[in-house]
């Protein structure tokens, strides 16, 4: 077990790569009665064509697998796994990115017993025709609830004019009609090729001693066999760099309306303190613009085109990124082109000095105020390893970043002309109140 | 926790090296009635747009980036027939910083800048920004509407309660924020200063006496006294069930069901009430969770909640339009269910083991701490955070069927898909 002493933190990690693969870290922190684990393997709804394990010709699953087998994973012979987490006073839970599969838990009367449970439910499929048909109706009412949340709609609806034909501009959960073509083969071979432990990463903060835990987990570990490990081989969408449409509408029953502009990345395949160094940098740049303390955010609210849900990222992952700006808005295109504007007036005249060194003091209180929270750290840990980061180099990184690498982000990433896409919704003219 | 009475705010300090910030969280708590009900709803985010001190919004968010990307967020939310208006500060603590600068003090100063100092000229909040935060506020309102789950719990809590301060909308009137002007608005944060409950947390690594010198120093509401609890009206429990459908274009129905259970936070089987409801939805194993969700496959969520000072139960589940009947029915039979003791002692256990996880994570995070000790100010009891788990702990089967036999099924209120 290796350890790594972060001082300015206070944080103490330790690590172990296992036989098998698995990559385990784990994260005592003081004063804290809950512990928090998440086991993730790096398998999401964007990985749908693939070659399967033992197989030599490409498959593509119907859209919707990964987020389904997630559901699945919850059913053994004996039922509900749930119902396991809740007689030990442990909470569980699961959620599917567009790049990952995560399964979860958090306690607070001891790890080991919870522990055992997360390891083995997640290491051992059981799907038959019956639970695999039960399950449609529950995952069609999930999607039915986001059909009808116009902030997600608006979000699909601007990946779908950005992406010409990557999986990230089709729904984590699939729809209510590719859910009906999942069978319960479609999950077995899902299963084998993506959650062999040398491709999944546990995380364990909080309440937790170390060198015991770490010793729970070989013995687990050790007790189980699985085959040799083989990287799986996925397709890369044929992608082109600039947006696919610059500009959609879409009729809603909403009473207000909505506007996200996106930045589609030029450069998709960044790693580590590349891609680090990219993603702080397009924050910054976006607070710079459109932060609270902006003149643009001033100018934007008093002229009544955004609201407190204002909200602004930049996000990556191998193969695709982006940046969104949005809110909600009874002017749509007014929003679009007043942004646009801010954008082109901030790469005419550049940043401010003063305003940088004030921003990068918010990131680090941003990211202090994460460290408090469990989740955020294995969650947010576990991301950038999978994409070659360093989650306790965050602080380091924006203390190294200058004026120069944001002008770079500003000039290169914010191309109004190729790289912008505009999704816009509007009241149905129907709707009443 | 020390508590102590400081300049007519009732301020509780608790020191914690857990955390890597200081957490200030000041509440006040006034009755939940139509007179200033939008006014007070509006005030959190006029006074964040400015004080004397600071007097536009980038003067204050600038501020805050200095203080290390403090955060600061204004609310107002509904605890019962409380409102309750809440200004939260969040700040790094100093010891984790390369250089050296009292964030504490500068965010306690922030805080009474913030609250006892607004930017008023001539009497009155600024003309410009009232308008363009009235404005914000309206679309607030407004979007409640395209939030399925929001806008069934409103509709509900208005046709259940009726007549009750419970009935108001926390965000306020649209029709009342028309009338609002900067003297009126003015008027009505000096009545929320001189008659509100105040409630003022500090947790974090903090030092308990030079913090209570801090707030001695910098915090003073423009009042002699600290005010009298007022007093909350009882309602009757209904005759008959009310049942409420209303159609929208939707892919998805929402079923809402509200009822009285006859015991608020502070009598002695709210414990036993709390157990129950885990039991009957509150969980995922809860016989909703198993029964509408897992058996029947006609729900991805359904679950149910207290709604703790004001002794009320609400189950809500999303659908699909043509299935209420059924799901509406099994509702009533996993009630049944737990009323008749349809339960065992491991299920008592499991339930037990479930919600003493929940509250001991909620003491894991400095608001969930100030949360729980902010439901005994609300109810007026001692109860201490930690009380909460030996209560928990003496439930008995018997008392979960005592306390489970009082709930009775008040209003329906179904948000149905058109046919198409």
């Amino acid at each position: 077990m290796e350890t790594m002493h972060f001082e300015q933190l206070q944080e103490t990690l330790y690590k172990e790569k296992l036989d098998n693969g698995l990559e385990v870290f784990l994260l005592p922190k003081e004063g804290f009665q809950k512990a928090f684990a998440v086991f993730t393997t790096k398998y999401g709804s964007v990985d749908d064509r693939f070659i399967p394990i033992g197989g030599t010709e490409p498959v593509q699953l119907p859209d919707g697998v990964a987020h389904f087998l997630e559901h699945k994973m919850f059913e053994d012979e004996d039922g509900d796994v749930f119902q396991e987490f809740s007689r030990q006073g442990a909470s569980a839970n699961a959620f599917t990115s567009f790049t990952r599969t995560a399964y979860l838990f958090s306690s607070t009367s001891g790890v080991s017993n919870s522990l055992e449970t997360l390891l083995n439910f997640v290491q051992k499929p059981y799907f038959t025709d019956a639970t695999v048909e039960k399950e449609k109706g529950i995952i069609e009412q999930e999607i039915n609830m986001y059909q009808d949340n116009p902030d997600w709609q608006n979000f699909f609806g601007l990946l779908k004019a950005m992406y010409h034909r990557h999986p990230v501009r089709t729904d984590i959960a699939g729809t209510v009609s590719s859910i009906y073509d999942i069978s319960k083969e479609d999950l077995y071979m899902a299963y084998e090729t993506f959650y062999h432990p040398a491709s999944m990463v546990l995380f364990i903060v909080g309440a937790v001693e170390p060198e015991s835990t770490m010793k729970q987990i070989r013995e687990n570990q050790q007790a189980k066999t699985f085959p040799d490990p083989e990287e799986p081989v996925r397709f890369q969408a044929d992608e082109p760099e600039e947006v696919f449409e610059k500009s959609v509408t879409m009729a809603m029953p909403v009473q207000v309306g909505r506007c996200l502009i996106g930045f589609k990345e030029k450069n998709p395949f960044r790693r580590g303190r590349d891609l680090l160094k990219r993603e702080l940098s397009a924050q910054l740049v976006l607070e710079m613009m459109f932060g609270q303390s902006s003149d643009g955010y001033a100018s934007l609210f008093s002229r009544g085109l955004i609201d407190e849900t204002f909200s602004f990222d930049y996000t990556a992952e191998e193969g695709f990124g982006f940046s969104v700006i949005g809110s909600d808005t009874t002017s749509p295109q007014e929003l679009d082109d007043a942004v646009s504007g801010i954008i082109q007036s901030a790469q005419r005249e550049g940043l401010s000095e003063a305003a940088f060194e004030r921003l990068k003091k918010k990131k680090i209180g941003f990211f202090l105020r994460a460290m408090n929270s469990p989740e955020f750290i294995a969650n947010q840990f576990t991301r950038y390893h999978m994409n070659e980061m360093q989650l306790f180099d965050v602080i380091p990184v924006l203390e190294s970043l200058t004026l120069h690498d944001l002008d770079e982000v500003l000039q290169e990433h914010f191309d109004l002309s190729r790289q912008k896409s505009v999704h816009m919704i509007y009241p149905e003219e129907s709707v009443t109140s | 926790m020390q508590t102590m009475d400081i300049n007519t705010i009732r301020t509780h300090i608790e020191q914690l090296d857990t955390f890597k910030t200081t957490t200030l969280v000041f509440q006040l708590r006034t009755r939940l009635e139509r007179k200033d009900l939008t006014e007070k709803a509006l005030l959190p985010s006029m006074l964040e747009r400015g004080t004397k001190h600071f007097p536009s919004r980038q003067h204050v968010q600038g501020a805050l980036e200095e203080l290390y990307g403090a955060s600061l967020s204004g609310d107002v939310v509904k605890k019962g027939e409380h409102h309750v208006v809440t200004i939260k500060l969040e700040a790094a603590n100093e010891k984790f910083l390369q250089e050296e600068v009292p964030l504490l003090e500068r965010a306690v100063q922030m805080t009474a800048s913030l609250l006892f100092y607004p930017n008023i000229q001539d009497g009155a909040f600024p003309e410009d920004i009232l308008q363009e935060e009235k404005r914000s506020h309206a679309q607030k309102i407004q979007s409640v509407y395209d939030d399925k789950m929001r806008f069934a719990n409103k509709r509900l809590a208005e046709e259940m309660c009726d007549g009750e301060g419970y009935a108001l909308p926390v965000l306020g009137m649209k029709e009342d924020l028309e009338q609002i002007t900067g003297a009126s608005l003015y008027d009505a944060y000096q009545r929320l200063i001189s008659e509100a409950q105040m409630d003022f947390y500090v947790v974090g690594d903090v030092d308990p006496k030079e913090t209570g010198a801090l707030i001695e120093h910098y915090m003073h509401p423009d009042r002699e006294h600290m005010p009298g609890e007022y007093q909350l009206p009882a309602h009757e429990k209904p005759a008959d069930v009310k049942v409420v459908k209303e159609t929208q274009q939707l892919k998805q129905a929402k079923l809402h069901i509200g009822y009285r259970t006859g015991i608020s936070f502070g009598d002695s089987d709210y414990f036993a009430l709390q157990m129950a409801n885990s039991l009957f939805g509150g969980a995922p194993h809860s016989k909703l969770f198993v029964n509408v969700r897992e058996k029947e496959s006609l729900a991805y969520y359904a679950a149910s909640r207290l709604e703790s000072h004001k002794g009320l139960m609400i189950v809500m589940a999303g659908i699909d339009t043509k299935k209420f009947d059924q799901a509406d029915a099994i509702i009533d039979e996993q009630l049944d269910a737990v009323k008749q003791g349809d339960f065992t002692e491991a299920d008592v256990e499991q339930t037990r083991a479930v919600l003493m996880n929940q509250i001991r994570e909620t003491m894991d995070t400095a608001r969930g701490l100030v949360e729980l000790d902010y439901h005994s100010k609300t109810a007026g009891t001692k109860l201490q955070a930690s009380d909460w788990l030996d209560a928990l702990a003496s439930v008995t089967k018997e008392d979960m069927i005592r306390a489970a036999s009082g709930i009775t099924k008040d209003t329906v209120y179904f948000l149905q898909g058109e046919e198409s």
